[in-house]
């Protein structure tokens, strides 16, 4: 298979960033897309060992990309391919996007997560430290390694347990934010308070939790959420916005407490 | 210098060491431990879980991690579970049974001492996980549930779904952010250790680039513990994340921690088999699916070439046609054996000719049975997130027609040597998780990887580095102006400059799959002597050509991500040639190392127990030099040594 790809180029978090169109040929419909982006870097970084086609053309080097795990579950790739985090499909990561998914001879335009909160640090990488501030604010029960009871101490009813699982299994990746016309964080948060307050453990700080979750993501720039349901309809790991309905139920049941 | 290899296992009954060993080493009172500087290297479980505890403890501890959040460390990708000897299920399930499984697991080339110790903090690890707030799966009574491993007949493993990493890395780091929100933890994500910095024989500190600006960086401590996982990725195929490498460890080889058991790598029976040349990483199939998935091949070979030219489906075959071989050959635990075991049991197959899929290697894993005796809801409940995740990079239904797999590099067991208090040989610098080499011997259990790195970073690391702090009390801040973090710094930069003055031709993806190649054909799943002094000779012309012929695009002072690759297959041509050296010195087969010329006749592992029971720990003499072996007697005073026997 053949793509054209435009993909977004910039130099740094200041430098202005443009469009670059590249052409990558005889890809196996097999190959995944960051195999393909391998592939463009390849290609790229042997235009580059040639000085005199680097005089002709803007050079640029190979693309920078986040991506580690390539099995959709740590989170790090983070690209936003013909206007969808993480492409086309429902329910996948771009490392479990397959070009098999994709028309033979498209153009392709690939751009970083745009959000205030995730500053450009290169090309297609962002900086999404505001997660983990976030998390540091109070996504957390706090207790100290010696002092727990036995694990079967307390028990937790198997529905309460799955639903609990069904918010963890949030991989921080940050497309709800890149879905979210005012770049709202709530489905990520919503993600980790509901998990941690459908559990017994999680019940003793869920007020503090909700209060200070909510609080340092708006100190760091997210949006408001307005219920689109973007961020449900392009989360590779389908979390529910109904998890965004039990924040705002634990979070204004804290503030009357107060 | 062997006196070096002390391993400090201290005295008494094996199942009172530990014990012992805890009321005869010191603490630190609360007001020094504010005083002192800890650094750890790496997110994963155990970088995550030391770093909680040691904040916890009110040490002031600096963590490092590649990526840009401590919450991708590779530990996250782990799926199937951790072990504990709970004995919730009443099987009749005991610290000292998990401990004699994972030390006839690793094929008697573990510490009885430390494998004991493992077994016996796992009980406390799925108490904490469980206050934690991680989300393990239930039986409908609210009580935790349990399934099967490999090489183990009681079901002992604690999970989350095929998510379990995941939900153990969020509970270690969410207590990481919980101290550092007390202030007590900092984090410096996208930060790559370059080297370690010794002075007067003690680690004090590293020397880090910055990977978003290149900064290079110096940070001092009074310790260094090192948490940055394996060395997989020098087969460049591997289930390992990609960034994964093991340079840091590395770095602590090249001044003077010793490194052990580097032939010692796992491979793991159920991958997603290659699909071609432009693949750049394996994806794993966890092996709770061997819980309910039956492994087999045709047992005809007209039926193999008629799959490959794809005129029939695998669901079509027969039963009475099918070879379930190890169920075959293994009756007493069938498809439930060790990872080494039924990885070359697949790969005996596939030599044979019976291999399927179009490259011949693969063979199956099939729920028709399960799902019939359990209906495909069962299945979904238990699996559902991994047969998704098949169905999405191979396009078939694994619910209609079986899985096809291939053994893959996935772990390794060996790593830095470190004494029972997980200390290396160098003074101050602790290895915790897969980046040492104690707990796993010759082959790792499922399910066990996340149990050591947590064992370690949570109840092991944070009592026996207070002993040695408490030496260290009146020890001030270390003065990163030191000459020897000058030097650290100028031999870091010198080496950053090298690389990118090359200019040659080769890109560094381009070496790196040579290199893989190169270790999977000679130092994979089988090896033998003409092999091994072969490849030891083309890892070195590889490597000449490397530092002739690479080419590494950009420059320092920026996000390069050419340059993070180039520095880490630099070290990945000495980390393969040292396996490739202890591979040659280790005339046995035992666990997932494979000598073809020790064997039984029915092609089973031979170990030689009277010459090679020992762990192999090599020292770096300097550049263009042999390292030198030092051994460890292993001694085994509880368990009796025997054939590993999956058969009966």
């Amino acid at each position: 298979m053949n793509f054209t790809l435009k993909v977004w180029r910039q130099k740094n978090a200041k430098e202005k960033g443009r469009f670059e169109t590249y052409h990558v040929k005889d890809i196996a419909e097999d190959t995944s897309f960051l195999e393909m982006m391998d592939i463009l870097n390849e290609q790229l970084i042997h235009e580059d060992m040639d000085p005199v086609a680097v005089n002709k053309g803007c050079h640029s080097g190979p693309v920078s990309f986040d991506h580690d795990c390539r099995e959709g579950i740590c989170g790090a790739c983070s690209l936003y391919i013909n206007g969808h985090p993480h492409g086309p499909g429902a329910l996948v990561t771009t490392c479990q996007l397959f070009m098999r998914n994709f028309k033979d001879g498209e153009t392709i335009t690939v751009e970083p997560w745009r959000s205030a909160a995730f500053p450009v640090v290169k090309d297609l990488v962002v900086n999404r430290n505001a997660f983990d501030q976030i998390l540091q604010a109070g996504g957390f029960i706090s207790i100290n390694p010696g002092a727990v009871p036995d694990a079967n101490a307390i028990p937790v009813p198997k529905e309460k347990a799955d639903k609990s699982m069904d918010a963890a299994s949030c991989i921080g990746c940050g497309a709800c934010v890149a879905s979210c016309k005012n770049g709202s964080a709530m489905l990520f948060v919503a993600a980790r308070v509901s998990s941690l307050a459908l559990l017994p453990q999680g019940r003793p700080e869920a007020c503090r939790r909700a209060k200070a979750m909510v609080a340092k993501m708006d100190e760091l720039g997210f949006g408001a959420c307005t219920n689109t349901q973007a961020c449900e309809a392009e989360c590779p790991k389908g979390i529910s916005v109904s998890n965004i309905a039990r924040l705002n139920r634990e979070f204004l049941s804290a503030k009357f407490k107060d | 210098m062997a006196d070096k290899l002390i391993s400090h296992i201290p005295d008494g009954p094996l199942a009172e060491k530990w014990t012992k060993h805890k009321a005869d080493i010191r603490v630190v009172s609360p007001n020094n431990k504010r005083k002192l500087d800890i650094i750890v290297v790496g997110t994963g479980l155990g970088g995550a879980s030391a770093a909680a505890s040691l904040g916890a403890l009110g040490y002031n501890v600096k963590v490092f991690c590649i990526s840009d959040s401590p919450r991708r460390a590779h530990s996250i990708a782990a799926q199937g579970g951790i072990n504990a000897a709970k004995n919730y299920q009443n099987d009749n399930d005991s610290v000292y049974r998990l401990f004699y499984d994972t030390i006839k697991g690793g094929d008697y080339r573990s510490r009885e001492a430390n494998v004991y110790r493992l077994a016996e903090v796992s009980n406390k690890i799925i108490d904490l996980c469980v206050a934690q707030g991680i989300p393990f799966a239930r039986e409908y009574g609210g009580l935790l549930a349990n399934r099967s491993f490999g090489g183990v007949q009681v079901s002992r493993t604690f999970y989350a779904r095929g998510q379990t990493g995941q939900q153990l890395l969020l509970g270690a780091y969410a207590e990481m952010n919980k101290e550092i929100a007390r202030g007590t933890v900092k984090s410096y994500p996208r930060h790559e250790m370059l080297d370690l910095v010794i002075i007067n024989g003690e680690a004090k500190g590293i020397i880090t680039r910055n990977i978003e600006t290149g900064e290079i960086e110096r940070f001092g401590a009074h310790a260094v513990v090192l948490a940055t996982g394996g060395y997989g990725n020098v087969y460049f195929l591997s289930t390992n994340a990609m960034n994964s490498n093991g340079s840091a460890a590395w770095q602590c080889y090249k001044k003077g921690a010793y490194f052990a058991n580097p032939c010692f790598a796992q491979i793991h029976p159920t991958c997603i088999p290659v699909h071609g040349k432009q693949q750049c990483k394996l994806t794993l199939m966890s092996e709770s699916l061997r819980n309910d998935g039956r492994i087999w091949v045709p047992k005809k070979k007209e039926d193999v070439a008629k799959l490959r030219n794809n005129q029939i489906k695998p669901s079509q075959i027969p039963e009475e046609d099918r070879d379930y071989y190890l169920e075959r050959r293994y009756p007493a635990f069938g498809n439930l054996v060790p990872r080494d075991v039924a990885s070359r049991a697949a790969k005996e197959r596939c030599d044979a000719g019976y291999g399927v899929n179009e490259t011949g290697l693969a063979v199956f894993l099939d729920f028709k049975t399960a799902i019939e005796r359990l209906g495909k809801d069962v299945i979904t409940d238990r699996y559902g997130n991994l047969f998704q995740m098949y169905q999405k990079i191979t396009d078939s239904n694994p619910y209609e027609e079986p899985m096809m797999i291939y053994p893959a590099i996935h772990y390794t067991m060996g790593g830095l040597w470190v004494d029972y208090d997980l200390m290396t040989t160098i003074p101050g610098l602790y290895a915790i998780g897969e980046c040492n080499f104690s707990d796993h011997g010759g082959n790792r259990l499922g399910a066990s990887a996340l149990m050591q790195g947590l064992a370690d970073g949570y109840f092991i690391l944070p009592y026996t580095i207070g002993d040695y702090l408490s030496h260290k009390i009146q020890e001030p801040k270390i003065d990163t102006n030191a000459p020897e973090f000058e030097e650290a710094e100028k031999k870091a930069k010198e080496k950053i400059n090298k690389l990118l003055s090359i200019k040659g031709k080769k890109t560094v993806d381009e070496l790196h799959k040579e290199l893989g190649n190169l270790m999977w054909e000679y130092v994979g799943m089988a090896r033998d002597e003409k092999g091994l002094k072969t490849v030891i000779s083309k890892i070195e012309d590889l490597r000449q050509e490397f530092l002739k012929n690479v080419y590494v695009d950009g420059a320092n002072d920026q996000f390069n991500q050419e340059l993070e690759k180039a520095l880490r297959l630099y070290d990945f041509f000495d980390i393969g040639e040292l396996m490739a050296q202890d591979a040659l010195n280790r005339k046995e087969s035992c666990g997932g190392h494979f000598r073809t010329e020790m064997q039984t006749p029915e092609g089973e592992t031979k170990r030689d127990d009277e010459n090679y029971m020992y762990v192999a720990a090599w020292e770096y003499k300097g550049k263009g030099e042999d390292p030198e072996l030092h051994k460890e007697p292993l001694k085994y005073e509880n368990i009796k040594i025997a054939v590993r026997n999956y058969k009966d």
